[in-house]
């Protein structure tokens, strides 16, 4: 084993990281804000692949396809907001979960009627098709460079929203006390829209990145979500910094878990044995990672408002 | 009698109605729906313990379906191949041991998951229960003894004493059987003191806390008893089916025993039954009618949210009178 393999797996988990915290910094926004939990986010994430799918495919250009999935995104998300999600900030969270449930049910047979059940193929641009040279000798995809890139210009550009515009202060506002800033004037309902588009858009790019590395396809943001949720439960639910450190403390556990275990274990075990035993605990590893976090912490571990 | 009651009771024979008067014409093919319909209906009601009477949304519930049902697999196949399973202890093709088994292995399941699933509550419990069932969820489809992502065949369906269980209608009798014994169940814990502390707990738990009872323990235990309801259901699954997969633990699984309670009525002792006749129902009215039945699902589902929230037997049987 070889040091630029391991650099490699790193960069690996990053990258799924990063793109888990595309989902993950959404979700936690829209539930900070509003308290509501959306298992429909995963659908919008698949909108944000099939609009890039289909517009690259149209035009040619993935860049063009790029800007379509979020505008997709962010109008699906709109709509979603006004025609349903804006009933349910009042009810309870078994209202929410049976909603945002009937809405991926909605997504997901809607989308298999228009485009088939059949995978879309959307290919990385040729501008970001290379690899590059790593110090140490190493090869790395240049696309997945890329995407890390993404993902530290969405976090930082997150935290200049949020920490240094109105539209953030008034976000921060709608965090801490609802009832307060509607009484001074702010339209509570359109602020509650904006947010809701923004971690829309934010899963369509996710939806879109992730969708030109392997296949656009019907029910491709499941196990995303599932995996954004962990890392929101381990962030602490509302906060954007822990969804970025969790997320990628997901990405970097998962990607190395699967990588490293089965080759630890190979020293105990014969090598069959230590593959498929490595395999089946690393598949697990992340959610014992988080029954960990949360044994010691319950509320995660950055609680923004608990 | 009040309306409630007679809902209720038509609602208990119009299954075993249907299944004699299918078997009656020969169409043995609506006896199998209606065991589904049993096996569904208990299922969801060992989730509407923890649902229903402690108001904990349990988004997992398909871990203790499919526990159950790799239960019933697992065991069948070593006895099958004459392999021992554990410390030389031989595997079995009864039902009743099956049942044990699955009674004792999601008994233990849930107590580690509920044990730290309840530290939490509100959206933490319903995410860690998910999650927690995708780690068994993931367990299964890379562990490759058992069948990995394929699932695992039973090559024929298990035993009981005395009984013929390859007979579509006597098999049909077990899991209705079973179904009354849960509501049973879920009658007793209701009108118990038990009952009583648990759905305390939900509507007031400073209240509970301050006279002296903890409610941890209290939703703890209902945890338990809920997932191993439902596992015993996830047993008869895997025997209808005669086949165990990955499926029954997903969490479309665990979306759909909420989606049954709802559709039926939350809190109410008969509402997993109610609902899980209308999804079957939909499921095979609306399935025949166009491939993507689900939509439509989707469509009700949020109406029934928005909209109708007593669900059937609310809208059957008019407002609970107390919650």
């Amino acid at each position: 084993m070889s040091s630029a393999l391991i650099i490699e797996q790193v960069l690996n988990g990053i990258q799924l990281g990063v793109t888990l915290f595309l989902m993950a910094a959404g979700l936690t926004l829209i539930f900070g804000v509003m308290g509501l939990i959306n298992l429909a986010h995963g659908s919008l994430y698949m909108v944000g692949a099939f609009a890039c799918a289909v517009v690259a495919a149209a035009t040619g250009s993935f860049w063009l396809g790029l800007a379509a999935s979020l505008a997709a995104a962010a109008a699906a998300g709109a709509v979603m907001e006004i025609l349903v999600i804006r009933r349910l900030y009042a009810r309870d969270h078994l209202d929410q979960v049976l909603a945002t449930f009937a809405l991926i049910l909605i997504f997901s047979e809607a989308t298999r009627w228009l485009f088939g059940s059949f995978p879309l193929y959307l290919n990385i641009p040729s501008a970001l098709s290379g690899a590059v040279h790593l110090p140490g000798g190493a090869q790395y995809s240049l696309y997945r460079l890329a995407i890390i890139g993404v993902g530290i210009v969405v976090a930082a550009g997150l935290y200049l929203l949020i920490s240094h515009t109105r539209l953030g202060m008034r976000i921060r506002a709608g965090e801490s006390d609802r009832e307060m800033i509607g009484a001074l004037g702010v339209d509570i309902r359109t602020l509650y829209t904006i947010v809701f588009a923004l971690g829309a858009a934010l899963a369509g790019l996710a939806g879109a990145l992730v969708g030109a590395q392997q296949s656009v396809q019907v029910g491709m943001g499941e196990p995303v979500l599932i995996l954004a949720f962990v890392v929101i439960v381990i962030g602490g639910i509302g906060s954007i910094k822990g969804a970025l450190i969790g997320a990628v403390l997901v990405g970097v556990v998962d990607t190395l878990g699967r990588f490293l275990l089965p080759v630890l274990l190979e020293v105990f075990l014969p090598p069959s044995q230590a593959a498929s035993i490595g395999a089946a605990v690393a598949s697990m590893l992340i959610y014992i990672v988080m029954a960990l976090i949360l044994a010691v912490r319950p509320q995660g571990l950055f609680a923004a408002n608990a | 009698m009040t309306r409630e009651r007679t809902v209720n009771l038509v609602l208990l024979l119009l299954v075993p109605a249907a299944a004699l008067a299918a078997q009656a014409i020969g169409e043995t093919f609506y006896v199998t729906l209606a065991t589904r319909i049993a096996i569904l209906a208990l299922a969801a009601t060992g989730l509407n313990i923890a649902l229903g009477l402690g108001g904990l949304v349990s988004f997992g519930h398909a871990a203790f379906f499919g526990i159950g049902g790799y239960a019933a697999g697992i065991l069948a196949t070593h006895a099958f191949n004459q392999e021992p399973l554990l410390f030389g202890l031989p595997g079995s093709k009864q039902m009743l041991v099956i049942w044990l088994t699955s009674l004792v292995a999601s008994g233990l399941v849930a107590a580690v998951i509920g044990a730290i699933s309840l530290r939490t509550s509100g959206v933490y419990f319903i995410m860690i229960t998910l999650a927690f069932a995708q780690m068994i969820y993931y367990f299964a489809i890379s562990w490759p003894a058992y069948g990995g992502e394929d699932g695992l065949s039973l090559y024929v369906r298990n035993s009981f004493p005395g009984l013929n269980t390859l007979d579509p209608m006597t098999f049909f009798l077990i899991c209705y059987g079973l179904l009354v014994l849960g509501l049973l169940v879920f009658a007793t814990l209701r009108a118990s003191r038990f009952g009583t502390a648990l759905q305390a707990s939900r509507q007031n738990p400073t209240r509970v806390a301050a006279v002296g009872i903890t409610p941890y323990r209290i939703r703890l235990v209902a945890f338990i008893l809920s997932g191993m309801v439902t596992a015993i259901a996830g047993a008869l699954y895997a025997d209808l089916n005669r086949f165990v997969s990955p499926s029954m633990l997903s969490w479309h699984m665990s979306g759909e025993l909420i989606v049954l309670i709802i559709l039926g009525g939350t809190g109410r002792l008969f509402g997993p039954l109610a609902g899980a006749i209308l999804y079957i129902l939909f499921e095979f009215v609306l399935g025949g009618l166009t491939e993507s039945w689900q939509l439509f699902l989707g469509l009700i589902l949020l109406g029934v949210v928005l909209f109708a929230r007593g669900g059937l037997i609310g809208l059957l049987a008019g407002k609970e009178r107390h919650g």
